[in-house]
């Protein structure tokens, strides 16, 4: 009795076992024709303020330092998903406080970064973050400054994988899922149309998309 | 990565709280929290996973397992363990960051003077 009590004991642990095990983030690799663009800049001969938006990545900041820039880290998406930014609207509903959002993040002295990496982070914020975020993004660059960011070209859906981009060469990417914490996985909000980024950056001087074979269009801005 | 044998280190425990400006010439483990500055100039400060360090630290190596809030100036290296969450500027002559570790700030690397920078 008391052997078979020991295997069904087994059996419960070997099954709590297999079943806590944290999925491991998939990896993939692609090739960035805007990145490419963005690390001619970054191959000349001088020290540029980078500000990369996605999640902390050692292989960015490596990258970028490798080559005498100054880098720059804030998780913007992380950020924007902090609770204590959520207020009511007048018809009750829980929206995200752009003010206070960006009293607290992207607080930089105007004209300071040369490049900014927005990777595909406004087709995952809220949708009343993107604009003030982008405007604000603006003022902090400095004229002639690179920005890069990726958009989804179909609506894949709200559970499609949001990425964090990973720099391993001129204009290739290691492409690795985001895990917020308590395991919560980023939403897709939204797709843009071409006239929806035109309009979203029209502050900017020029605009130049990059279309990808895996549905993401590449957007390189130049302030 | 362990604690490190206690004659190795001095050891600030997980129930002690620090308020002030905290400096010496050996090597520090915080696994307790430091609210002010930290300086140890010549020696190495590893921050443990349970530490909480809202100072500004300079140092010759910092290793960070738990939280800093505050302005990191290392003399040599500066290590972000996973377990690390880090809000502030971070000044060394090299850097490294575990996968899973939090970093909000800058990023300035000072090479030693007559090292070329990698390509």
């Amino acid at each position: 009795m008391a052997s078979v009590a020991a295997n069904v004991m087994r059996f419960f642990r070997s099954s709590s076992d297999q079943a806590v095990t944290p999925p491991v983030p998939q990896k993939r690799m692609r090739r960035s024709s805007g990145m490419g663009e963005v690390s001619r800049l970054l191959n000349l001969d001088e020290s540029l303020f980078v500000l990369d938006l996605g999640s902390t990545s050692a292989n960015n900041i490596n990258f970028l330092t490798a080559k005498g820039h100054k880098n720059y880290s804030e998780d913007l998406l992380r950020a924007s998903l902090d609770p204590d930014l959520q207020i009511q609207d007048e018809t009750g509903k829980l929206i995200v406080d752009s003010k206070k959002f960006l009293d607290e993040n992207l607080t930089y002295p105007n004209g300071l970064f040369d490049i900014v990496l927005l990777w595909n982070l406004p087709d995952y914020m809220e949708e009343n973050l993107v604009k003030p975020a982008i405007d604000r993004l603006w003022s902090v660059m400095k004229p002639g400054g690179l920005l890069l960011a990726f958009f989804h070209t179909r609506d894949a859906g709200p559970d499609s994988p949001c990425y964090r981009f990973h720099i391993t060469g001129t204009d290739m990417l290691e492409m690795q899922d985001v895990r917020l914490p308590e395991k919560r996985s980023p939403r897709l909000q939204r797709v843009f149309n071409n006239r929806h980024i035109e309009n979203l950056f029209r502050d900017f001087a020029s605009i130049k998309f990059f279309l990808a074979r895996d549905a993401i269009r590449e957007v390189l801005l130049v302030r | 990565m362990d604690a490190p044998k206690t004659g190795d280190f001095a050891h600030i425990g997980k129930s002690v709280v620090i308020k002030g400006e905290l400096s010496g010439s050996e090597d520090l483990y915080v696994d307790g929290q430091v609210d002010g500055s930290i300086e140890m100039r010549n020696n190495n400060l590893i921050v443990g996973p349970n530490g909480v360090v809202k100072a500004s630290v300079s140092a010759k190596g910092v290793t960070v397992q738990g939280k800093v809030d505050g302005k990191i100036n290392a003399s040599d290296r500066v290590e972000l363990r996973k377990s690390a969450i880090v809000n502030g500027d971070v000044v060394a002559q090299r850097i490294a960051i575990e996968d899973g570790a939090y970093f909000q700030g800058k990023v300035d690397i000072q090479r030693e003077p007559g090292k070329a920078v990698a390509s």
